[in-house]
């Protein structure tokens, strides 16, 4: 039996191994502050001659790599899994990886800035520790109570899928810093703790489901969300996350009454 | 390819800020910390939700219906007068109506603004106030208003 092959190559194929690329100008504006030379913050226009299939990543490599070495931002695996490149492009919270050129209307100068309510330690690159603070105080790990099991701890297909939209969380940030209640008070713990409490508390597994709801109950927790929805419009994995609070806050209530 | 504004251009306040003396980092409004108060263990929050949702249904119904006496039926609201309330208050049921009304509308309302103090005062000292404000102003409409409405004469000269 051979392989199957394309007997002809598609028009796709031909432009790719042709090495004709299309190159666009586009301009990238970049709000930029660098606490070591002035306390001001500037917007810099970088003109790039960018294949519009190629992603805002690559426009913030380019302008790293070739123009201006002092351009500082977060990103690690650059392919949507890592989570460190959540920023504010064209006023939207989304993953500079995931979003190509020709999806934000290239023709316009594209905007590039930190995502927001956190402190801006230098250009794209914000202090997570807030962020970070408050997935810790949902308490993000299996609690269970007993001994042991010597054999792994079985869970129906059912039950898995009952918190499966919440497991999809790379913690990015881009729902939290989209959120205007996170934006006015740095103490709301925000969605993504939400819905790495929600991956928790509805799974069959886990017996601290309670004490996070009781954590979540409290003057900061769910009960400050105004169902506002940016952050299911901000999520780059799209989790449903105004969902997921919706869903810990119905757990409260029934299991409370 | 080029950069359109040089980075290098003199910015303001630039000499003053060095990597030794770096330029104060904005904090967020209330960041959360380690030092951040943990839980209070109370439903304050949960029943305060659901009063907004409960009271609000209710609301509708007693709001339009008012409304609607007092500004749509029999003249509109050229009727009004000492006489209209004083028959209308001549009776238990909208007694009731309008203390129900009365209560259910102070509440609502100061919760709503109680959360809008709390999501947009920054200093706590400024929260502290606006809501004590508010409270005292809520506890003295709605006193006023139930004292009204039991101690209503309409034989008053």
């Amino acid at each position: 039996m051979s392989t199957p092959t394309l007997d002809k190559h598609s028009a796709a194929l031909d432009a790719a191994e042709s090495g004709a690329f299309e190159q666009i100008t586009i301009t990238l504006r970049v709000r930029r502050f660098n606490p070591e030379v002035s306390d001001e913050v500037t917007w810099v226009d970088y003109q790039l001659e960018m294949d519009p299939k190629e992603r805002v990543l690559d426009a913030l490599h380019k302008v790293k790599w070739e123009i201006d070495g002092s351009l500082t931002f977060r990103r690690s695996c650059a392919h949507g899994i890592c989570g460190s490149d959540a920023m504010r492009i064209n006023g939207r919270n989304r993953l500079a990886c995931k979003t190509l050129l020709k999806d934000i209307n290239p023709e316009k100068p594209i905007t590039v800035e930190p995502i927001k309510g956190m402190a801006v330690l230098k250009d794209l690159v914000v202090d997570m520790d807030p962020f970070f603070q408050a997935y810790r105080d949902v308490m993000p790990f299996l609690i269970t109570k007993g001994n042991e099991p010597t054999r792994e701890r079985l869970q129906s297909a059912e039950d898995r899928a009952r918190f499966d939209d919440t497991t999809k969380c790379i913690l990015c940030a881009a729902c939290t810093s989209s959120c205007p209640v996170f934006w006015n008070d740095g103490q709301y713990f925000g969605p993504a703790a939400i819905v790495n409490a929600h991956r928790f508390i509805f799974d069959s597994r886990d017996e601290g489901g309670e004490q996070r709801l009781e954590i979540l109950n409290d003057k900061e927790g769910v009960w400050r969300c105004r169902t506002t929805f940016n952050c299911t419009d901000a999520c780059p994995r799209g989790i449903e996350v105004t969902k997921a609070i919706q869903e810990v806050k119905r757990a409260l209530i029934t299991r409370r009454f | 390819m080029s950069a359109e504004t040089p980075v290098d251009a003199p910015v303001v306040g630039a000499g003053t800020f060095s990597p030794d003396n770096p330029a104060p980092v904005i904090e967020p409004p209330r960041a959360r910390t380690k030092r951040t108060p943990r839980a209070t263990r109370t439903n304050f929050e949960m029943y305060g939700w659901l009063f907004m949702r409960l009271s609000g249904i209710v609301l509708v119904v007693l709001v339009l219906g008012h409304l609607l006496i007092q500004l749509v039926l029999d003249g509109g609201v050229t009727k009004i007068g000492f006489a209209f309330v004083a028959g209308r208050w001549a009776s238990p049921f909208w007694q009731m109506w309008d203390l129900l009304m009365l209560w259910l509308a102070m509440l609502h309302g100061a919760n709503g603004l109680r959360t809008v103090i709390n999501d947009y005062a920054e200093r706590d000292t400024t929260r502290f106030w606006l809501k004590m404000l508010l409270y005292t102003a809520t506890v003295f409409t709605v006193f006023l208003g139930t004292l009204v409405i039991f101690t209503f004469d309409p034989n008053i000269q």
